[in-house]
């Protein structure tokens, strides 16, 4: 039976034991640190996770390939599009198809919004830890203008499930270029907004200047990547590395610092919120119509509208959708790695195919759960109230981390 | 800004033969990578290799997992994989190493000393799969809780589970605690 006490059997005179999380304001939903503190200095630090495992890997096993985009939605719940969209593009890779230019287009424009969901979610919630109030409010109600934009695009503001294998749900609403557009010149704003309180303000720049730094070395060796590991001098961005869908064709440049203290984590967020902005702006000029899903119906679903409307659609929406020996979709028996850039880094799918309907094996490779482990390392020698600051700018999110 | 450069993949082949000779099981040309398959033994020489080979440089640790072939259609050398992702920043390639473990004797040799992103994905994967890295400072349960039983990924785990659900203690908030609990 769990106790407390059992795990402090040895007790050095001079330390204090201390336990944060794994219901703590500042612990960003379930994460727990076991700390050995000396006055304000912490010595040892151990890190505990799994408070919110749900066996997503397991349960991939046992779904088919369009139901398994439901679960991504609640991976990296900041961002439920991102992953949606990872998982569609590893599925067609895996099936080496690819999706019509407006397609493309659109998950361009919806990956870029939700970084930008999910960076003003951060830098919001990064700097309320700290003790500035205000900007959370600024953040949050932009978040809440993508959200509502998310919800007139896929019906939902949260679990957004907008992708399939080879297309998308639905297409956009008519008004979408004039709603994103509008909140687009308001984001901008809030990005001066938050330059101007928080560059040259003395309180913030003590607490995370020189923080928490990590080398680019340290970085590499931990696989850290996305803003982490571009705070850290690696220049490394799936977008650049290896464009998909059309992001060879926009103009955007990636940021990187040298440092890789706190502070560096929190500007590289800014200034990709600012390259988002350019990418959603450039991709909307893109914006033609056309078709939105791949053209095979033994492999894409049909669409809505005509599955309703004529024989031949309904019996491939059966056969794509109802469980049976040779029903659903069928990718070549092979297994492949495939990545894509989420707002927190590479989001990474080995997909493992028996030529079922269902995957054989779906590794998720969380971002957060590679970005995670270093703290405990950052958090040696370092003070007890940097601990806030430093895990804030990670932007760690449980259902990513657990899995 | 590290690049994709396919024509690097060449070197990467050449060099790996050269060094694994016999003990390269196969090779296959994936999406955008090379995958390398070889004994669990032969695992970490592999790893060490494209890590400290100056004309690689694999300085980077993507992912660390492994699958259970059990079910699968086509009969593999053994049981269990472990799938090791690396970049090589200078290259600008990915490179995958499949070790292939036995089901009686499922042990190789860890890689954390060599990356340090090895030590939670390995604990991941002894948690979930019961492999056992060799040299590893802390190989305990991640994220299942610490009493559990079993590996949850193995094929030959039910999806429901085997009763675990119905026998975690709980606690309603009339019920006393045992003194010097919680």
């Amino acid at each position: 039976m769990y106790s407390y006490e059992q795990e402090i059997v040895e007790r050095d005179e001079n330390t204090v034991h201390m336990n944060v999380g794994p219901s703590h304001p500042s612990m960003h939903g379930t994460l727990r640190i076991k700390m050995e503190v000396k006055g304000e200095r912490i010595v040892k630090t151990e890190q505990e996770i799994g408070f919110l495992h749900t066996g997503f890997e397991k349960l991939g096993e046992h779904r088919s390939y369009n139901q398994f985009i439901t679960l991504t939605d609640r991976l990296n719940y900041f961002s439920p599009l991102s992953n949606n969209i990872g998982f569609a593009l590893a599925c067609e890779e895996l099936l080496g198809i690819t999706v019509p230019r407006r397609c493309q287009v659109i998950r361009t424009i919806l990956a870029e919004m939700s970084r930008l969901a999910d960076h003003s979610l951060c830098l919001g919630a990064m700097t309320m830890d700290l003790g500035a109030f205000s900007s959370i409010l600024w953040t949050f109600v932009e978040r809440e203008k993508l959200y509502d934009v998310f919800e007139a695009v896929t019906g939902t503001r949260l679990t957004t499930s907008y992708t399939r294998v080879g297309g998308l749900a639905f297409d956009l609403p008519a008004d979408f270029v004039k709603r994103v557009t509008a909140i687009l010149d308001s984001m901008e704003n809030t990005i001066d907004n938050l330059r101007k309180s928080f560059y040259q303000n003395r309180i913030f720049l003590d607490r995370v200047e020189g923080i928490g730094c990590i080398s680019r070395e340290m970085a590499m060796s931990y696989g850290i990547t996305g803003p982490m590991g571009r705070a850290s001098g690696l220049d490394y961005d799936l977008r650049k590395f290896r464009p998909y869908l059309i992001y060879n064709e926009l103009k955007f440049d990636v940021p990187v610092y040298k440092d890789g203290d706190t502070l560096s984590r929190y500007k590289v967020r800014i200034d990709e919120m600012e390259q988002s902005i350019k990418l959603v702006r450039q991709a909307m000029k893109l914006l033609e119509p056309g078709p939105i899903n791949f053209q095979d119906q033994k492999r894409t679903l049909p669409d809505k509208t005509s599955t309703y409307g004529d024989m031949e659609s309904l019996i491939h929406h059966f056969k794509l959708v109802m469980p049976g020996e040779d029903h659903g979709i069928h990718p070549p028996v092979t297994d492949q790695y495939s990545a894509t850039e989420a707002p927190n880094g590479e989001l990474g799918w080995h997909i493992v195919s028996d030529g079922s309907s269902n995957p054989y094996r779906v590794r998720i490779r969380g971002c957060s759960f590679i970005n995670y482990p270093i703290l405990s390392r950052l958090l040696d020698g370092a003070m007890l109230a940097d601990l806030v600051a430093i895990l804030g700018s990670f932007n760690i999110i449980a259902g990513e981390l657990d899995r | 800004m590290i690049t994709y450069n396919p024509e690097n993949h060449l070197k990467v082949i050449a060099q790996v033969e050269a060094r694994m000779g016999e003990r390269l099981l196969g090779r296959e040309e994936k999406s955008h990578y090379h995958q390398f398959k070889v004994k669990g033994q032969d695992a970490k020489d592999l790893i060490r290799f494209l890590r400290e080979e100056p004309s690689l440089a694999f300085a980077m640790f993507i992912d660390l997992t492994a699958v259970d072939y059990l079910r699968y259609p086509i009969a593999q050398p053994e049981r269990f994989a472990v799938v090791y992702t690396l970049l090589s920043p200078e290259l600008g390639v990915k490179a995958q190493v499949k070790a292939f473990v036995p089901d009686g004797d499922p042990r190789l040799p860890s890689i954390t000393d060599l990356f340090a992103g090895a030590n939670w994905t390995e604990r991941e994967v002894w948690d979930l799969y019961g492999i056992e890295f060799m040299g590893h400072p802390d190989l305990k349960r991640i994220l299942m809780p610490d009493d559990y039983e079993g590996h949850p990924l193995r094929k030959d785990y039910p999806l429901k589970g085997r009763g675990e659900r119905g026998n975690f203690p709980v606690y309603h908030a009339s019920t006393q605690r045992p003194k010097g609990e919680g």
